[in-house]
């Protein structure tokens, strides 16, 4: 029985290239059909539903497909997916709605300046495979606080873990869903609140019934939907416009147009140079110490983030894991080193086809995003062109084309549209949103089985029930799985934030929790319990200050704890006049709206809160290291573990009751 | 049957390769990720001949995102070579 169940496995295991080929296949297949149906006169909202719900389907269908009832499996994908595969799942968890959706429109917007969130995306995997990640895969652990608790004597520093982990994981859970919510409510016309709960239903059929190993193989499906729609559109756009397919490359001409077309509009009067920010000029948005501090923390904040480093316990050896970080850098690569490419294309295209046109000449393709408040012209939502004609007629003297300063666009709209501004099908379009979709699902899979795993592994097995069956196990784990995707969907129908902001400070709250405990826990072997407990309290509780005293509490910020504006990046001089915003009578008022003079506006050392972390991890270093050398060294025991972590050879070292 | 001074001379002289790789890649993440970009704006005046990329800009679009993949290729096959030499990598 047992040797009929490993030869069924790899099997299975052998068969991966080719059931990945054929369904590769198939899904190429079914964009042509589509194509096809398109040219014969199907109507665009029935494309859009089919590509919507065909992808929901096969995400099902693999979910139910892989559904287990054995507790490694659930956990750890039984701990046998190949490098190469654990590459490409790890690249749909990783790359999000906001790598997806929202990284090219903040390159559109930000310039060269953006190239901070692409940078801080990608080089934090060297930091993963070369001091963490291996190490944990050693280790055995089902998830991280399952480390920290057996690194830090017991089930203290494990509830601080958990704390850290549904910290950072529920803010970047919310994003996500959130982004599932904008991309249905535009390609199905739902309500964005109903939007937001059908993407949940998808979300938990892929991760409920088979945990990790069901989340592990849609994944891998859901990569490759994603970065065909990717790289779809700017292939397309890449060989109509310079007959190269290659728009990685070819976009050093757009960029060198759009340059020339700056000095254009500022010559034709279609911009004003206050309006106009340089798309290759440094520095404009970010000071160099924000620029770095982005860099930092969302590198540091990679190799910290639970659900992440979860998917390095999946692999069957430790030198497995190192080649699969790898692979997933390349897989992340293909996305990141081609979203430039996005924002310069989409850019020219604004430039030129949007930006001096005549008011009644706007296409309409702008007015289906306009309704949704995306696109505004001339201060009002462009839902059609009466409504631009009217706002623009309201401003004086206006010229009748659309200025640079006229015209405002969502970062969020610019990948979802860009097939629409360039005048490719409809079928493109669809393909775009269904890649988005897999996207935000995708990690959102692994955010939820991260922070379910937390509380029914951790919480309820370790700490409350330690003799509970298996069957009990999943059951809550299941359980708990709906519960937290609920809550999560909840709030991001209430919209808090926009989807980076968001996404940034979880990687800080990440980063100064997690990274200082885990880094020193294996490279230090004189780290003692109590010194990795004031760590993590000390660093993690500075970030979390800092990050909820500058958004929720501004007034409080300033009169208590010497909080001063941030500085324009360009001029240098304060973005709010403090003296005078204290003046006013809602000064300090508790959880204010965007809208609040102080709001997201203060701080020390003009430093952005996303970067939070960069407060939070030194300290937590610092607090770690002296309280450690305080103590008495951590019992010989504990070293003899340490340095079993340190070698791939043997067995691991956490042992897991399985059945 | 090893006794126990040898394993532990042979585990202190693994962990200490193992900290050489693993600072020698830190500082190379350090110069890709941070130093090369804080020279952007001189780096800016090269522009990469056909493409029409300024360097500078290059670098952090591109460039350094490179070097990281390269990177992570090399150092997984470089410390597997230092736990095979003393007998500490997995078998095949």
């Amino acid at each position: 029985m047992a040797t009929q169940a490993t030869t069924s496995t790899s099997d299975f295991i052998k068969n991966l290239g080719r059931m990945y080929g054929t369904y590769t296949g198939g899904f190429l297949a079914f964009i042509i059909l589509l194509a096809i149906l398109e040219q014969v006169g199907v109507p665009n909202k029935i494309l859009g539903y089919l590509f919507v719900f065909f992808t929901l389907a096969v995400y099902a269908i693999i979910g139910v497909m892989t559904r287990t009832a054995e507790v490694s499996e659930y956990y750890v994908a039984g701990r046998r997916v190949p490098a190469f595969y654990n590459g490409m799942a790890t690249g749909a968890d990783w790359m999000s709605a906001a790598s997806f959706v929202g990284m090219a429109g903040t390159l559109f917007l930000l310039g060269y300046d953006g190239l901070a969130w692409v940078l801080g995306w990608t080089g934090g995997f060297v930091l993963v495979s070369i001091l963490i990640g291996p190490y944990l895969r050693k280790f055995g652990a089902y998830t991280v606080p399952d480390f920290l608790s057996f690194r830090y004597g017991g089930n203290f520093a494990r509830f601080l873990g958990v704390i850290v982990l549904v910290a950072c994981s529920f803010t970047y859970v919310t994003a996500q869903i959130y982004g599932t919510g904008i991309i249905a409510s535009r390609f199905l016309g739902m309500q964005f609140e109903l939007a937001v709960f059908a993407g949940l239903v998808g979300i938990l059929l892929c991760a409920m019934l088979g945990g990790m190993r069901a989340v592990t193989w849609t994944q891998i499906a859901q990569y490759i939907v994603l970065i065909i729609a990717y790289l779809t559109p700017i292939v397309i756009l890449s060989t109509m416009k310079y007959g190269i397919p290659l728009p990685q490359l070819t976009y050093g001409q757009a960029i060198a147009e759009i340059a020339a077309r700056e000095q254009q509009m500022l010559a034709n009067g279609l911009s004003t140079a206050a309006a106009l920010k340089p798309h290759l000029q440094p520095f404009i948005n970010y000071s160099p110490l924000n620029f770095f501090a982005i860099i930092m923390c969302m590198m540091v904040g990679t190799a910290s983030l639970p659900h992440i480093l979860m998917r390095y316990f999946t692999t069957p050896s430790v030198r497995e894991a190192r080649q699969s970080v790898a692979w997933s850098l390349l897989f992340i690569f293909l996305l990141y080193f081609s979203a430039p490419a996005y924002a310069a294309f989409s850019k020219l295209e604004v430039y030129t086809n949007i930006i001096g046109r005549d008011l009644s000449a706007i296409r309409p393709w702008l007015f289906s995003w306009g309704e949704l408040g995306l696109i505004q012209i001339c201060g009002k939502n462009a839902s059609s062109i009466d409504a631009v004609i009217a706002a623009c007629k309201a401003i004086a003297d206006h010229p009748g084309v659309v200025r640079l300063q006229d015209f405002v666009i969502n970062t969020d709209v610019i990948v979802l549209s860009t097939p629409e501004i360039a005048g490719l099908p409809y079928v493109i379009s669809g393909l775009v949103a269904a890649g988005g979709l897999a996207a935000a699902l995708s990690t959102a899979d692994g955010l939820l089985l991260a922070i379910a795993n937390a509380l029914s592994h951790d919480i309820y097995y370790k700490m409350i029930d330690p003799n509970a069956p298996t069957i009990r196990r999943l059951t809550v784990a299941r359980a708990l799985l709906v519960v937290v995707a609920v809550v999560a969907a909840a709030t991001a129908a209430t919209k808090p934030a926009d989807i980076l902001a968001m996404v940034g400070w979880a990687f800080s709250l990440a980063m100064a929790g997690n990274f200082p405990a885990l880094v020193m826990g294996v490279w230090w072997k004189r780290t003692t319990a109590t010194g990795a407990i004031c760590g993590i309290i000390a660093g993690f509780g500075l970030c979390l200050f800092y990050l909820v005293t500058t958004r929720y509490f501004p007034g409080a910020g300033v009169k208590y704890f010497g909080m001063t504006s941030l500085l324009n990046p360009l001029t240098g001089a304060p973005v709010v006049d403090i003296a005078k915003a204290m003046a006013l009578p809602n000064a300090m008022e508790s959880f204010p709206t965007l809208a609040h003079p102080l709001a997201n506006k203060v701080g020390w050392f003009n430093l952005n809160n996303i970067a939070c972390g960069l407060l939070g991890a030194p300290l937590g270093f610092a607090v770690i290291y002296i309280v450690s050398k305080l103590g008495r060294e951590p019992s010989a025991e504990i070293q003899a573990y340490v340095d079993e972590i340190r070698k791939p050879r043997g067995r691991t070292v956490l042992e897991e009751k399985t059945t | 049957m090893p006794d126990s001074t040898s394993i532990k001379q042979k585990e202190e002289a693994h962990w200490r390769k193992t900290s050489r790789l693993m600072f020698t890649h830190l500082a190379i993440w350090f110069f890709f990720g941070f130093v090369i970009h804080m020279f952007v704006k001189p780096l800016n005046n090269i522009v990469i001949p056909v493409l029409g990329f300024p360097l500078g800009f290059y670098m952090a679009a591109q460039g350094s995102l490179i070097a990281f993949v390269v990177m992570l290729f090399l150092f997984a096959k470089q410390q597997d070579k230092i736990d095979r030499e003393f007998g500490f990598a997995e078998e095949d």
